[in-house]
């Protein structure tokens, strides 16, 4: 029970996808300067990249590695991640429009995010198995997610304050997102303890 | 028996500057000869003048009426001429015009027919409507009309009504020298507010540092056999604002999105009170009220004034100091700068302060906030100014309503105790502005979308229409003439039954009611169609030649004689 | 090897390729909310600067990807900034000059009544009749300027809306704007 708290809290906090390991920067500054909309971005992330992990995962174990083909792995990951997000952008549009008005123009997005590429691939080089996977897929996009809305409760507030002219707007967001990288740095070796 | 106190959050205590302006009794202010009667003196809808110029009037006429519900009657001040009828500076910080009636006092003072009534033997409709065609309206400073605020909640039983004579802020004291010397008025009109609401208890509520105000109104009470409450409630400022004063006396907080009566409680102004009571058993309107002179002047004292009165003639009763730089109206936590001297006294004004810079010295800069809270503490609404503030200077204007920045009451408690001098009342003012100018575009916007598409579907039937009756008039006159038929019948059916997208634009035009026929349809028709056509061209240009005349006269005679009147 | 290579990603192509057809047929929506949203900012003069015959056009333009964000005049530096947002485009300064909210006025001396004006006021803020004086309902009109060219006899005029205790608000505290500059 330990490994998957440690699993989680790894991909969470010391690992965290955005922070530490530098990934998905793009949604990092692009969406993050609302409150309202990082909630849906990371919503919509957390969701997308739980369940592509999982698809990946049987992809590589059932398809890839049995034919010998692991030199497809990254092509075939792209296009079976943009297809799950094309596919469950389709079925929340026409099931639950309350949902789709949430994520709906963020799952688009995330069909380029590098992250959602990135965790797949790490599960197969720390190859773990099946629940290891979706775990990990799980905590690194929830450490997404939080990330995310740090970042955009910070930039809300960074919006009224007095930030030199040629800092406004993004600049002073990639000082902030240094700065919270930094903080996350002090997270390193929380999950060693074993 | 001692009653049950109940206390708000934050508050301040300022200097109280009060002992001064009580010494005299209230005067009664000499009739000036001129006075400026701003129509729109409530909050809510704007009277309209019912008077012509050159009108004699007579003391209490009326002369703007109310509107609609949520508006009051306005009235001469005294008897004389009305000289005009125009915009006005008005009593505002602004310093904007407002239509207002010039009245050239006559001196003879001559009351129009004053018809006191029994309110006990009326029904509760008449006598609100009686009340806002008195032009009541509360004293203590909103000045919303009082007979709107005199219908209780069908649902919610009245439990308490609470008049408030605790007059909180900084050199006022209209309302204790009126309880210390109109009791009797104040009692008598609590107890009509008391007949039409039915509350169960009814709560008097006045500040501990005016003891005599407090032992009078006991008097009062006494005198006149009624069981109303007289409370001395602690000194602190805003304990006189409606919502605190509710809350310490009865431990109700009532929510912004809800309305007191639907807490069961409701509150006046003793002043309110006591000119309910004159409308009602004397028949005198709302004409006059006490106001304070205070500050930087040498003899400073309450007077009942005519509303109407200039500024310059109310401080001439007070002799103004030689360093008193402006006035400010209302209290120096809540009030505002007069914009002139020439801005008339009005149902609002409680106080007229003459500042010097001695008295109210220049705020020092203002400092970075250092978020330390002291503003939050001293919130009688329990917000949060720091982050109103942050959000109102970042124009986040979104924010800051999340914030709840619309239960402002603007005391200034969060200014006053702000280390860093922050003036964040201006903030939260400006904020509130610019989100009613939003509020206001939008509501014009959706009011033009609706215009024009009700237009555009009023032209698309229209266009049907004319369509039609084309066609049945083609139809009607081929079978009326079966000779003709062969040749008409084809031209004339040709534009009615081809309604073609190309000639929406001239059917709109033919739509209209000027012209018989349009170009482009018109060929089909016969020929009186295109006859017409002419005579309204020939009309047209008839006119532009006209008009061009017109034009040119005009140019050639401002030269030579610019002092006559212009063209007709 | 090869072939299976080309087989499975082949095989993949299609399974996704089906699965993503059948989904947008399955699950089609109608509608476009879009063209509601930016109608809702645009400021409703109808005025057809833009070149489309009122806002609502306009607004289905831009949805469409048709028309650039910045060729509302009346929305104002504002307005483009609003749509930027809302659309997650680069603001753009206005395509034309700002101009401060106008009123038409009809000079009462020279209007002869031929209704033109009427016929061109889309929100139907004109009022009269034929050879009847007309007049603007002032609060309905929205300076869109459509009824200048129509009249005749060039009696109208358009007045800059002044400050009134009505629309009057606080400026905000000078010290902020000082530091600014």
């Amino acid at each position: 029970m330990t490994h998957y708290l440690f699993i989680l809290i790894g991909a969470v906090l010391v690992n965290n996808v955005v922070l530490v390991r530098i990934l998905g920067l793009c949604p990092f500054m692009g969406v993050s300067k609302k409150l309202e909309t990082a909630f849906g971005m990371g919503a919509a992330t957390t969701f997308v990249i739980t369940l592509s992990t999982g698809a990946s995962y049987i992809i590589d174990h059932y398809l890839l590695i049995p034919f010998g083909l692991e030199y497809l792995r990254t092509l075939s990951f792209i296009v079976t991640v943009a297809a799950i997000v094309q596919l469950t952008e389709m079925v929340i549009q026409k099931t639950s429009p309350m949902l789709h008005q949430v994520l709906g123009i963020y799952l688009p997005l995330i069909v380029t995010n590098c992250a959602v590429l990135g965790i797949p691939l790490l599960n197969v080089s720390s190859k773990s198995d099946f629940v290891d996977s979706l775990l990990f897929g799980a905590g690194s996009s929830v450490g997404f997610s939080l990330a995310l809305i740090l970042l955009a409760g910070i930039r809300e507030r960074v919006d009224g304050a007095d930030v030199p002219r040629y800092f406004k707007g993004t600049a002073i967001a990639l000082v902030t997102g240094g700065l919270m990288s930094l903080a996350f740095m002090g997270f390193a070796g929380l999950d060693k303890y074993q | 028996m001692p009653h049950k106190l109940f206390r708000f959050n934050g508050g301040v205590k300022p200097a109280t500057h009060k002992t001064d302006s009580v010494r005299a009794p209230i005067g009664r202010a000499p009739m000036p000869e001129r006075l400026v009667v701003p129509l729109h003196q409530n909050i809510g809808g704007k009277p309209q003048p019912c008077v012509a110029l050159g009108d004699r009037v007579l003391k209490g006429q009326v002369i703007g009426t109310a509107d609609h519900w949520v508006s009051a009657a306005v009235h001469a001040p005294t008897s004389g001429t009305v000289r005009a009828i125009e915009p006005q500076l008005a009593t505002h910080p602004s310093g904007l015009p407002t239509l207002s009636v010039v009245i050239e006092a006559d001196g003879k003072d001559e009351w129009i027919e004053r018809r006191p009534v029994d309110y006990a033997s009326m029904a509760p409709e008449s006598v609100r409507e009686l009340l806002r065609d008195a032009g009541l309206v509360g004293l203590g400073g909103a000045v919303f009309p009082s007979h709107a605020k005199l219908s209780a909640s069908k649902k919610t039983p009245m439990e308490e009504l609470v008049i408030n004579g605790a007059e909180c802020e900084p050199f006022i004291t209209c309302d204790d020298m009126l309880m210390r010397e109109r009791g009797e008025e104040i009692v008598r009109g609590a107890g009509i507010f008391r007949d039409l609401l039915e509350p169960k208890r009814v709560l008097i509520g006045i500040e501990d540092n005016k003891p005599e105000a407090i032992a009078a109104m006991r008097e009062a009470v006494a005198a006149a056999g009624e069981s109303f409450e007289v409370i001395a409630v602690p000194t602190r400022y805003p304990a006189g604002g409606a919502k605190q004063l509710i809350s310490v006396l009865t431990g109700k907080e009532v929510p912004s999105s809800k309305r007191s009566t639907d807490m069961g409680v409701q509150c006046f102004n003793v002043a309110t009170a006591s000119s309910a009571y004159r409308a009602l058993t004397f028949g005198e309107p709302l004409i006059s009220r006490i106001v304070t002179l205070a500050g930087n002047v040498e003899q400073p004292r309450n007077w009942e004034v005519p509303l109407g009165m200039t500024i310059r003639d109310f401080i001439a009763l007070g002799t103004p100091r030689a360093d008193t730089n402006r006035y400010l109206m209302g209290g120096p936590m809540m009030g505002f700068e007069l914009p002139g001297l020439d801005a008339p006294l009005i149902k609002a004004s409680n106080c007229i302060i003459a500042a010097s810079p001695k008295l109210f010295p220049p705020p020092p800069p203002e400092m970075p906030c250092i978020r330390c809270g002291s503003c939050a503490r001293a919130c009688p609404h329990e917000l949060q100014p720091f982050e109103l503030y942050w959000f109102s200077r970042a124009a986040n204007f979104g924010k800051a309503q999340e914030y709840h920045l619309f239960d402002c009451i603007e005391c200034g408690c969060c200014a006053f105790v702000c280390p860093s001098h922050i003036p964040l009342v201006q903030y939260f003012r400006y904020a509130k502005g610019e989100i009613w100018g939003r509020e206001r575009d939008k509501k014009a916007a959706e009011s033009a979308r609706a215009r024009f598409e009700f237009r555009n579907e009023r032209d698309e039937r229209e266009k049907a229409e004319k369509a039609e009756r084309l066609a049945r008039a083609a139809a009607a006159k081929a079978a009326d003439n079966p000779l003709a038929s062969a040749t008409a019948a084809p031209t004339a059916a040709s534009p009615a039954a081809t309604p073609a997208p190309a000639a929406a634009v001239t059917a709109a035009a033919a739509a209209a009611p000027t012209s018989p026929a349009v170009p482009g349809e018109a060929p089909a028709a016969t020929g009186e169609a295109s006859e017409a056509e002419r005579a309204r061209k020939a009309m047209i240009a008839a006119a532009v030649e006209r008009a061009r005349a017109q034009r040119e006269a005009a140019a050639a005679a401002r030269p030579h004689d610019a002092a006559t009147s212009p063209e007709q | 090897m090869m072939i299976y290579a080309i087989l499975i990603m082949a095989l993949g192509a299609v399974v996704l390729g089906a699965s993503l057809g059948f989904a947008a047929v399955k699950f089609r929506v109608e509608g476009d909310p879009l063209t509601d949203k930016i109608d809702a900012i645009l400021p409703q003069t109808q005025c057809g600067q833009c070149g489309y015959p009122g806002c609502k056009p306009y607004a289905a333009a831009i949805a469409k990807g048709e028309a650039d964000i910045n060729l509302c005049p009346p929305g104002g530096a504002d307005g483009v900034q609003k749509l930027a947002e809302l659309l997650g485009r680069e603001a753009k300064p206005l395509d034309a000059e700002e101009k401060p909210k106008q009123t038409a006025l009809i000079d009462e001396q020279r209007c002869i009544g031929c209704t033109l004006c009427i016929q061109a006021c889309p929100v139907d803020a004109i009022v009269g009749a034929a050879k009847q004086l007309h007049t603007v309902v002032d609060p309905l009109c929205t300076g869109c300027e459509l009824c200048l060219k129509p009249c005749p006899v060039e009696c109208i005029a358009m007045n800059p809306v002044g400050e009134s205790l009505d629309n009057w608000k606080w400026k905000p505290p000078v010290f902020t704007l000082q530091r600014q500059a």
